[in-house]
């Protein structure tokens, strides 16, 4: 990788042809071609520095290595040098957990289309190309290190009501209530939102409001979700505004960046939800029915 | 030793109703003097935690990811069982438990298994309670599929991403709990001791992996709900963040560790392909409902797997296995797909790998039903390996997957540790020797939702315990033996990479200790994995400090503790001389190539007791008493 052509191959290959049958994926990988990258990565040593772009070279990388392979790879070579390691979030490297967070070039993660940053491949990229790395960009998640941000916002605004609140124990049969396919389907459309902060990374305004109407939309949709359906909807804005984020202003970029596709027209959907319960909280009953 | 099991007497069906009478109840106003810690966010931890809560315990719950939605359970995609036969076709809660533990190769306590299948219907409901999106029919009831390994549907589902939607739902309780106050949360808190003081389970040290900084918890119980040991293979299906460390850190301090040679390789995993390889994706083996899995009839065959006909095809599952086909149990299709390849007939650039054929489904359902029921994996599939499966035969391989062994616990989920409790994955109690698909979740949610609630209470309520502080000698030296680890770490300012390491102790494991095993093998790894430690301890290198943001130093310490606990699991594969589920000793099978146990000298659990590292580790039995069902070779003909 950076400026070495010493061991990390050769452990690459051991890796590669795990059943032992030696020809595996390190001859798979001679036969692709190599290709070599220049990275500006952000670094920022803890919450107080004020931090910095730095430069790395990263050569012999294949096309189908993954964008976090690359980012592992760079981070031997770094500590093999007795330099400090470039500090990232990420964990199920399968696109689910939402923990990955980079902002490559310019677009949360990154140049694919509804995927996460540990589902970008390096065949995205061209041979040679200048890539820019940093962290999410917003107050309500400040620095921690490097490329990582503390997003524990998030937590709290679904602890302020993002759930249903029944305790263990007094359900009903689950067949007891019947959930059109179609209802469910569409609850179900918002609840695949993983939390990963993309949509407020990208929004001019630092908005939180795509990830909040996510879980309104999927609670208020469903029959679990309706004893609560207002305080939730009250509650959980408020909890938005106090840790920071700012407001909506129809830009959709959100949408465009989120790597479960989550739609925009959620938020419309929490817009009329949160008139709803301010005008029943003022008394005046409107002329709608739940369903 | 011989262990007890404490299996409460009684006919099979009535031992948890009896037990639950037995057991001691905590009035709700003493219930807010307690103060449990949670080790551990996942189905397991989180549903432990919010249920604790509720009752009225004082929680507080770690977990090493920066929110607790993150925890790896959401990682499963597949499903979750449950014997509420709302097909119709036969399930009942005993075929579940009979499934399970014939599934598990008859190496799981009958009494656990029959408990967890009572339970999982109720834990459908609560799910469904919080919202959690199941599939569901056109009538808006709840939709099933059949799922590897069974042959009714019992599995409940939520599109590719079962295991987000059950955590979410868990981690909403947990948080609802959070916002009342009962649970205290500690993310990118990482467990590095146990402290056991009067041999009691009284708190932990943790690392706060932000600053650095440790500190000590004191509690009147220990929950342990951290999950598995796959990734000390390196490459494996498991997310990069887990890991033994908090297992085997209460192993040091003396809590058996059961049977961890029980590794579980999943059939259908996207093949290694490159050399920097991080880890392996695991597609769904709801994949094998409608996929035919086939290589090539003749070793070294390299066309595309379009130019070979139908006549040129084995469909080796299928004719193997003509009654459960695809759907042959998980231990069973990959040992099939490793004989394919070690014959030659491995497809790919690599040889490792089989084909997993949508062609014959997406011609008698059409590309939209294929595309409804999977969509989300094949786009995965496509954009992993840059190949669409709706065109073209994926190519799959066995990986690292879940881990059946874990710490030694009792009925009650307590280890031999008073007070220790472990839940999910991370113990070692229902699956055996192989854990059928679409029961993690169904077991995580078990322990933690319907059953340590009662048990808790059962030790809390019967158990005097000192008055301690974290100023107590036994805190102050276990947070000062977790700090000279870390600076010892620290100090080696060798020339290796912690990954480097890694990843040799993971091929190590993979070629002497994963899918087939063998005396010989065994032995030797044995021998490489001490001088590999060695090593590590002399040639390690981990830049920056311990008082700050440290991902090298994180991953440090846990590689060093795959170190000692690789030698553990060597050494049960070793001692254990038969083959059941996925345990396979290639000295142990039969003509047809399949797993033939012992049932006269292993039907037992074995307990390992830890003595100092590179020392012989005790191996202490519990016996299994099979009354309800006859032990028989597994046959899925």
């Amino acid at each position: 990788m950076i400026n070495r052509d010493g061991c990390n191959g050769c452990d690459g290959q051991r890796a590669a042809s795990q059943e032992g049958s030696g020809a595996g994926g390190g001859a798979a990988e001679q036969r692709q071609n190599l290709m070599s990258v220049r990275l500006r990565v952000w670094r920022q040593k803890n919450l107080q520095d004020k931090g910095r772009f730095e430069e790395y070279e990263a050569t012999r990388l294949t096309p189908d290595m993954s964008f976090l392979e690359m980012l592992d790879v760079l981070n031997e070579d770094l500590q093999r040098d007795g330099n400090e390691p470039i500090a990232f979030d990420s964990d199920c490297r399968e696109g689910i957990c939402g923990m990955c967070s980079l902002v490559i070039d310019g677009v949360p993660h990154g140049p694919g289309r509804g995927t996460t940053t540990c589902q970008i491949y390096l065949r995205s990229f061209a041979d040679g190309a200048t890539i820019t790395i940093e962290p999410w960009r917003a107050g309500a998640f400040p620095v921690l290190r490097d490329l990582i941000v503390d997003r524990s916002a998030f937590d709290r605004i679904i602890a302020a009501g993002g759930y249903a609140s029944v305790n263990t124990g007094s359900a009903a049969d689950a067949n007891a209530s019947l959930i059109s396919q179609a209802r469910s389907e569409e609850a179900f459309d918002a609840a695949a939102c993983i939390g990963c902060g993309a949509c407020v990374a990208t929004c001019k305004n630092a908005s939180a409001m795509l990830f909040v109407s996510a879980k309104v939309k999927h609670l208020n949709m469903l029959p679990q979700g309706q004893p609560e359906r207002r305080e939730r909807t009250v509650a959980m804005l408020r909890a938005m505004d106090e840790e920071g984020f700012g407001h909506c202003t129809n830009e959709y970029e959100c949408e465009a960046v989120c790597p479960k596709e989550i739609s925009v027209e959620h938020i419309a959907f929490l817009n009329r939800e949160y008139l709803r319960a301010q005008v029943i909280a003022t008394g005046f009953r409107p002329v709608v029915t739940d369903e | 030793m011989a262990l007890d099991g404490h299996t409460p007497g009684g006919p099979l069906a009535d031992k948890w109703d009896r037990h639950r009478f037995d057991l001691k109840l905590v009035n709700p106003a003493n219930k807010r003097k307690h103060n449990i810690i949670v080790v551990g966010t996942g189905l397991a931890g989180a549903s432990a935690a919010a249920t604790l809560a509720e009752l009225g315990y004082n929680i507080k719950s770690f977990c090493i990811q920066d929110s607790p939605r993150r925890a790896h359970s959401i990682a499963a995609q597949g499903g979750i069982n449950a014997a509420k036969n709302y097909q119709n076709d036969g399930d009942s809660v005993y075929r579940l438990f009979y499934d399970t533990i014939k599934g598990g190769d008859y190496r799981a306590r009958e009494a656990n298994v029959y408990r967890l299948a009572q339970e999982s219907v109720n834990i459908i409901d609560q799910c469904v309670a919080q919202g959690v999106p199941f599939a569901r029919e056109y009538g808006g009831t709840l939709a099933n599929r059949s799922f590897g390994g069974a042959q009714v549907s019992r599995t409940f589902y939520a599109r590719g991403q079962t295991g987000q939607q059950l955590l979410l739902g868990a981690y909403g309780s947990l948080m609802r709990q959070v916002h009342a106050g009962k649970v205290e949360l500690y993310p990118r808190h990482e467990m590095l001791e146990l402290v056991v003081i009067d041999g009691q389970a009284r708190g932990i040290v943790t690392r706060d992996l932000t600053t650095g900084k440790m500190e000590s918890h004191v509690a009147d119980a220990v929950l342990l709900c951290t999950g598995g040991y796959g990734n000390a293979f390196f490459l494996s299906t498991n997310a990069k963040g887990c890991n033994v460390t908090a297992s085997w850190r209460a192993h040091r301090r003396g809590a058996y560790f059961a049977n961890p040679c029980y590794t579980q390789i999943h059939p259908t995993c996207i093949p290694v392909a490159g050399g920097f390889q991080a880890k392996l994706t695991l597609m769904s083996e709801s994949l094998r409902n409608d996929g035919r899995v086939w290589v090539p009839d003749k070793s070294g065959d390299s066309r595309v797997p379009g130019q070979i006909p139908e006549g040129e095809r084995d469909y080796y599952l299928e004719r193997r296995y003509p009654s459960f086909g695809n759907l042959v149990p998980r231990d069973v299709a990959s040992r099939a797909a490793k004989q394919a390849c070690d014959e030659g007939r491995g497809v790919g650039a690599t040889g490792r790998a089989v084909y997993l054929d949508f062609a014959e489904a997406i011609r008698r359902d059409g590309e939209d039903l294929i595309r409804q029921k999977y969509g989300n994996l094949f786009q995965m599939y496509e954009e992993i390996t840059n190949e669409n499966p709706y065109q073209t035969p994926m190519r799959i391989y066995p990986a690292v997957h879940y881990t059946m062994g874990g710490l030694w616990v009792d009925y009650n989920l307590m280890s031999n540790l008073p007070g220790l409790f472990v839940l999910g994955e991370a113990n070692f109690s229902d699956h055996g020797a192989n854990r059928l698909g679409a029961s993690a979740l169904m077991q995580g949610l078990s322990d933690g939702y319907f059953v340590i609630p009662y048990t808790l209470g059962g030790y809390v309520g019967g158990t005097t315990m000192a008055e301690v502080n974290t100023s107590h000698p036994a805190f102050v030296d276990a947070q000062k033996q977790a700090q000279q680890r870390l600076d010892a770490l620290l100090a080696v300012d060798g020339r290796r990479t912690v990954d480097e390491f890694h990843r040799e102790l993971g091929l190590l494991l993979w070629d002497h200790c994963g899918m087939e095993r063998s005396a010989t093998g065994l032995t030797e790894a044995r021998e490489r994995v001490r001088q590999i430690r060695d090593e590590f301890w002399q040639n390690v290198t981990v830049s920056g400090s311990a008082g700050e943001l440290n991902q090298a130093l994180e991953r440090a310490g846990r590689v060093a503790d795959f170190m000692e606990f690789a030698e553990t699991m060597i050494q049960d594969a070793l001692v254990r001389d038969e083959s059941c589920g996925g345990h396979f000793r290639q000295e142990h099978q039969t003509e047809e190539g399949e797993a033939r146990r012992d049932d006269e000298n292993f039907a037992h659990v074995a307990a390992w007791e830890f003595t100092g590292v590179g020392q012989e580790s005790v191996r202490h039995k519990e016996e299994l008493d099979f009354q309800n069902v006859a032990l028989t070779q597994r046959s899925y003909k």
